[in-house]
């Protein structure tokens, strides 16, 4: 058994890393509630988004400009995906736009090797977060403590959007019902641009927070897309507050796995999902399925 | 009848004389297509038959893989190159079959899709597996008597056994069963109220595309003498369901056609220029957004061929 210290130092890496997995699985699971997509391009916006981020940063020197405008870049990247592509697919088979989304993938992946190359780019924490503090005998970054604390805001801005605004209410009703919504007299399409948009804005901004953490590397979007994908499945398709808690969960088993089960450690979000689908099918806050 | 029969008897001549003139590596890609086509054909069995769209069909192509390699490097013979791959890979469909087949449409999609993925991450972490590096130098057997490390008789093999599955998926998709399963796919609920027993269907039919694709798996690992955690990896699947897509979705033939088309676009861009993904991956959504029917609904269209 691992000291203490350890495994608080252990349960804040599972932490950081969780909420990192939450901003990016709130698109994913309100893009695909709302517009019946499972967008495989989310993992592009995150690579963008540290893409983003690092340009900004290295030109302006600001972290705080780059966590702001990077996600506005990405999100508005995502609103003209939504128009050119997915709209004329939403009365297709899904295939069609698991498809598309598809080849997205390849699209990004090598514009960003066209414009920043192949190679790993590391990006610095801003000066503020650059040291380190002592929390219960742990050593720990502090920019992860920031990315904890920074995250679980966000996810609280995300809630109260979602669950306490007019917007979020639509948002909500079109998440249920988007025909419905749509008969009811609002611009169901005008509002599907903008929870891609917002999704994708999430997605960025995951990706300029991730940067300090995990630098920048062109194939990072599609290896972070699998562990979001699995938070949707464990949370239940469409559910905020599923992607809140699977986020949590997934994030804990991959930082725990990599601790206790060096030689598996990547079978453990797996092992997490297979035993939470076995038990509830539709994830933990899933709608049940027909 | 008689004349899709004749027609695929010539190119099955065709393609088994293929390396009387030509090259190597023209041969090598047509071997390779002829692979991914089997492949993608097992896929189309799923998607376009049954209605099963599994983003982790990669598992089996890798279950086959290797266990070929494994049982190659240690048994080389008939076993270990044409039995234990096809096994193995269709015991691992039952498992994950069981698990997926209670939900369909996206969940399905994303729970094979996981799948196929811890598939990964086991073949990319077990040492006895060979790790990141995989397995090298797998050789090739005596395979029924045929000496297959003789590049000729390697072909052919490939070829009998390519044509094989082509045949056997054949059969299926116009059995009585391949009938329910276009059954389920046109109305689940219907079937199930008439009195099918459903779910053994598609698990059914799930095992016999999981085995086709273990087939496949094992004669990629002869063909190149090794195999990658590589063969595991979501994208594998997502190219298989490219090459059915491109081809024509419940085609079966459309599916290699689909194989071909990617391959050697593949090829061909990857020879002129280095940003061959970025082509690829505009194609695919020119390809998704304005040829729905890939490439036999074009024809289709086009010549007015019926279906």
């Amino acid at each position: 058994m691992p000291a203490l210290p350890d495994l608080f130092a252990q349960a804040l890496n599972g932490l950081s890393y969780g909420v990192l997995l939450f901003l990016l699985s709130v698109g994913l699971t309100l893009i695909f509630g709302m517009l019946d997509v499972v967008n495989l391009a989310h993992g592009s916006f995150y690579m963008l988004g540290a893409y983003a981020g690092l340009t900004l940063i290295a030109t302006t020197g600001n972290f705080w400009l780059a966590l702001v405008a990077a996600p506005l870049v990405v999100g508005g990247i995502g609103a003209v995906i939504e128009r050119s592509c997915l709209r004329p697919l939403y009365r297709r088979q899904p295939l069609d736009q698991v498809l598309l989304t598809f080849g997205l993938i390849y699209l990004f992946e090598d514009l960003v090797k066209w414009i920043w190359g192949g190679r790993i780019r590391s990006i610095p924490a801003p000066d503020l977060f650059s040291g380190s503090v002592t929390v219960l005998g742990a050593t720990v970054p502090s920019y992860r403590l920031f990315v904890i604390v920074f995250g679980l805001g966000m996810a609280v801005a995300v809630w109260l959007l979602i669950e306490r605004t007019r917007l979020g209410s639509i948002i909500r009703a079109g998440v249920f019902d988007a025909e419905m919504t749509g008969g009811m007299g609002v611009n169901i399409h005008r509002v599907f641009t903008g929870v891609f948009a917002f999704g994708a804005a999430l997605g960025g901004l995951s990706g300029v927070i991730a940067g300090p953490i995990q630098s920048a590397y062109p194939p990072m979007g599609a290896s972070i897309l699998i562990p979001a994908l699995i938070v949707v499945v464990v949370g239940g398709l469409g559910s905020l507050k599923g992607s809140l808690v699977g986020s949590l969960i997934i994030g804990q088993a991959e930082t725990f796995g990599k601790a206790w089960l060096p030689g598996a450690s990547m079978l453990m979000i797996y092992l997490v999902m297979a035993a939470i689908v076995l038990l509830r099918p539709q994830g933990l806050f899933g709608r049940p399925l027909k | 009848m008689i004349a899709r029969l004749a027609a695929f008897l010539v190119l099955l001549a065709a393609a088994a004389a293929f390396p009387l003139f030509a090259g190597k590596y023209p041969v090598t890609l047509l071997q390779e297509i002829l692979i991914w086509g089997v492949f993608a054909m097992s896929l189309d069995l799923l998607m376009g038959y049954a209605g099963m769209v599994s983003f982790g069909h990669s598992a089996f192509f890798g279950v086959g893989g290797y266990v070929a390699a494994l049982a190659l490097t240690a048994y080389p013979g008939t076993l270990s190159a044409l039995a234990l791959p096809p096994l193995a890979a269709g015991l691992a469909a039952l498992v994950i079959g069981f698990f997926s087949i209670r939900v369909s449409g996206v969940y399905f999609i994303m729970l094979t899709l996981a799948f196929s993925q811890m598939f990964y991450a086991v073949a990319f972490q077990a040492a006895w597996l060979g790790a990141e590096d995989g397995i090298v130098g797998v050789p090739r057997a005596s395979v029924v008597g045929i000496n297959l490390a003789q590049p000729m008789s390697f072909h052919l093999y490939l070829v009998a056994l390519v044509a094989l599955g082509a045949l056997f998926l054949w059969r299926v998709v116009r059995s009585p069963f391949g009938h329910v399963l276009q059954g389920i796919h046109e109305n689940e609920s219907r079937m199930q109220a008439v009195g099918y027993a459903v779910n053994r269907y598609k698990l059914l039919a799930f095992v016999i595309a999981g085995m086709l694709a273990g087939v496949a798996g094992a004669l990629y690992t002869q063909l190149v003498g090794s195999i990658t955690p590589d063969a595991f990896l979501w994208t594998t699947s997502g190219e298989a369901l490219l090459m059915v897509i491109i081809g024509g979705t419940g085609t079966l033939g459309g599916a290699v056609l689909g194989a071909g088309a990617f391959i050697l676009l593949q090829s061909l861009v990857s020879s002129y220029t280095e940003r061959w993904m970025l082509i690829l991956g505009l194609t695919f959504i020119l390809l998704v957004l304005f040829a729905p029917g890939g490439i036999v609904g074009a024809l289709r269209g086009r010549v007015g061929l019926r279906a």
